[in-house]
């Protein structure tokens, strides 16, 4: 009897305790507070690059009479000297034909793996699988320097097909794994009866098991293109010259030159990198989010 | 399977065309698919994973072929007080910032996992500083420390009077080691937090219910529902976070390349610095490949954490 009053007044304690967490104002403190600093850090180095971007130097660098969370006289003169003065549009363009190429590369490899793995299915596929996901693992930073002297005896140093070939080995592994999950969505039945009608294996892929992952492929194509935009260490070890650099080597290499930075360029220069990449994002954003969660998930 | 060899075979006989035939000959259509995939990781992984071992124990110079020199690169190594120095601040770096984007990630998770309006746009924004380059925001956290238009320093010192001077935040070690990690965190909570929330989706409402009519507190059913739950999950993004976290680079290359005084390099850092930027390609590729005890480790970790669970596929049914 002790014992069920005891569970009883637990359970009348407990109870305002989740009224209470409805409650208005505990809402506000518990959820909108810590969202709102959260959300206010994560976009504030976005802000302060955006804004640097925009003011003209005499107002970037007096705080004491501009408030410096504001402008109040905007300026283009640092993305005009960006696009004008400075090789950045050939940059955009070297990482934009980088970022696509190897994407491309990828996707084709990774699909056709992903294929053979979960649909053809032959002793040692889940083998075959677990080592491209291993590949994963094996980070940049162990491989650049071997990678940089097989660059070199293939003669693509300082070229962008290097990193357009180098670049699938860390977006193949991600791309096959993310697919192997969509192909497993599709009902193998579709395939069988597509056999059954006389199609070839090439047939079925082509007709049948690519159209219905579309979304997967859609998936990997942006995984891939955000990973090589935004890749460093080997375009940084691999191209010399000024014109073949990528926008993040080209922006931290050619830009910031000698003991005065020049802030208002080096942000501009961030913001228009980070612009398509954002844009692209934006695009996406749902096929984003599934493939991250996707392929913790599986 | 039987059922479906026949038929193809009836379309072989159909098809005179040898090509038709090839490629649907099903050992040949498997190595033909597997080709691109295989043969690009192992021209550019796996090779160059093996020629960086060997690297390590030769005394290669950028445009000259080294000899075998044993373990002597490692043996310099060992008496280098730089490699020590990057060894502890690739473990204490890890370590902090491992630490804080988990803390602040799974915390950002249950916050998002509620029900409030513009939910979607906002696990949209909470994703940009994963989706922008690291080195362009690497930059902005650059201009964030700068000794003296740091927005920060001016926040402190002259709106809210809490100091007198400007925070050097880069050119002084322990201030810059922790700047790095601060940018590191800031840069690393997105990805914790999405993939977290994916695993919060996945834990059934019912438990909670059945927690609440016994009685649990909020802090029960978070330690003993959503913890026991999570953790296959977080085993995997921490095994990531981890590697990506000891091997990082460009943040720190990007901010400090190193500095003040060598305080700040990690082991890819050294080795960029060594290997590509000072030429001694033997030595930079031994400091690369002594990362690697660190990363199986980690890897090992993962596998022990992921045991319990069968969620890598392929495994489920075979």
């Amino acid at each position: 009897m002790t014992d069920v009053a005891a569970q009883s007044t637990n359970a009348a304690s407990a109870t305002p305790d989740t009224m209470a967490w409805d409650s208005r104002a505990r809402r506000v403190m518990m959820i909108y507070l810590p969202l709102a600093c959260f959300v206010l850090i994560l976009l504030f180095p976005f802000y302060w690059m955006a804004i640097t971007s925009f003011k003209p130097n005499a107002e970037l660098l007096n705080y004491k009479q501009h408030n410096p969370f504001w402008i109040s006289s905007p300026t283009l003169a640092h993305i005009k000297h960006l696009l004008f003065d400075t090789a950045y549009p050939t940059w955009l363009k070297t990482t934009m034909f980088v970022a696509i190429g190897s994407t491309f590369l990828s996707l084709f490899a990774s699909t056709l793996a992903a294929y053979a793995i979960e649909r053809l299915r032959f002793r040692g596929s889940p083998y075959v699988g677990l080592g491209i996901y291993l590949a994963y693992l094996v980070p940049p930073s162990i491989l650049f320097i071997p990678l940089a002297t097989v660059i070199v005896q293939f003669g693509l140093f300082d070229s962008p097909m290097a990193l357009i070939l180098v670049y699938p080995t860390f977006l193949v592994p991600f791309c096959t794994w993310l697919l192997i999950g969509y192909f497993k969505s599709i009902p193998y039945e579709l395939e069988e009866c597509a056999l059954v009608d006389g199609a070839t294996r090439l047939q079925i892929l082509r007709r049948i098991t690519l159209p219905l992952a579309v979304p997967g492929l859609i998936s990997a194509g942006i995984f891939s293109f955000t990973l090589s935009w935004n890749e460093f260490i080997y375009a940084l070890a691999f191209i010399q010259s000024g014109a073949n650099k990528t926008v993040p080597v080209a922006i931290l290499t050619e830009l910031v030159t000698g003991d005065v930075y020049q802030w208002g360029a080096l942000m501009a220069g961030s913001l228009l990198g980070s612009l398509p990449v954002a844009l692209f994002y934006s695009l996406f954003v749902d096929y984003y989010v599934s493939s991250l969660t996707g392929a913790v998930k599986e | 399977m039987s059922v479906t060899t026949l038929p193809s075979r009836g379309v072989a006989l159909r098809q005179p065309n040898w090509i038709a035939r090839l490629f649907d000959y099903k050992p040949f259509l498997i190595v033909m698919c597997l080709a691109p995939a295989i043969g690009l990781l192992t021209v550019f992984l796996t090779y160059p994973l093996g020629l960086g071992v060997w690297l390590a124990f030769t005394d290669t110079t950028i445009g000259q072929r080294g000899i075998f020199i044993g373990l002597e690169n490692f043996q310099y190594l060992w008496t280098d007080p730089l490699w020590w120095g990057a060894v502890f601040y690739s473990v204490f770096y890890t370590a902090i910032a491992t630490f804080g984007k988990f803390a602040l990630g799974f915390w950002l998770a249950l916050l998002l996992n509620n029900h409030f309006p513009l939910k979607s746009l906002l696990r949209a924004i909470v994703l940009l500083p994963w989706i922008v380059p690291t080195v362009l925001s690497a930059l902005a956290f650059w201009w964030i420390y700068d000794p003296q238009f740091s927005i920060i320093s001016y926040l402190l010192v002259d709106v809210l009077h809490i100091r007198s001077t400007n925070i050097d935040f880069l050119g002084t070690p322990w201030p810059a080691r922790f700047s790095l990690i601060a940018a590191n965190i800031w840069r690393g909570i997105p990805f914790v937090a999405i993939s977290l929330l994916a695993g919060l989706q996945t834990i059934s409402p019912s438990l909670y219910e059945a927690a609440m009519l016994d009685g649990a507190t909020a802090w029960q059913r978070f330690r003993y529902i959503t913890l026991p739950m999570m953790m296959p999950i977080l085993a995997i993004v921490m095994t990531f976070s981890i590697i990506f976290t000891f091997t990082d680079f460009q943040l720190v290359y990007a901010i400090t390349r190193g500095g003040p005084v060598n305080s700040t390099h990690l082991l890819a850092t050294l080795a960029f610095q060594r290997g590509i930027a000072g030429g001694e390609l033997g030595e930079g590729a031994a400091i690369a490949v002594s990362m690697i005890p660190f990363l199986v480790f980690a890897t090992l970790f993962s596998y022990f954490g992921l045991a319990r669970r069968k969620w890598q596929q392929g495994e489920a049914n075979d």
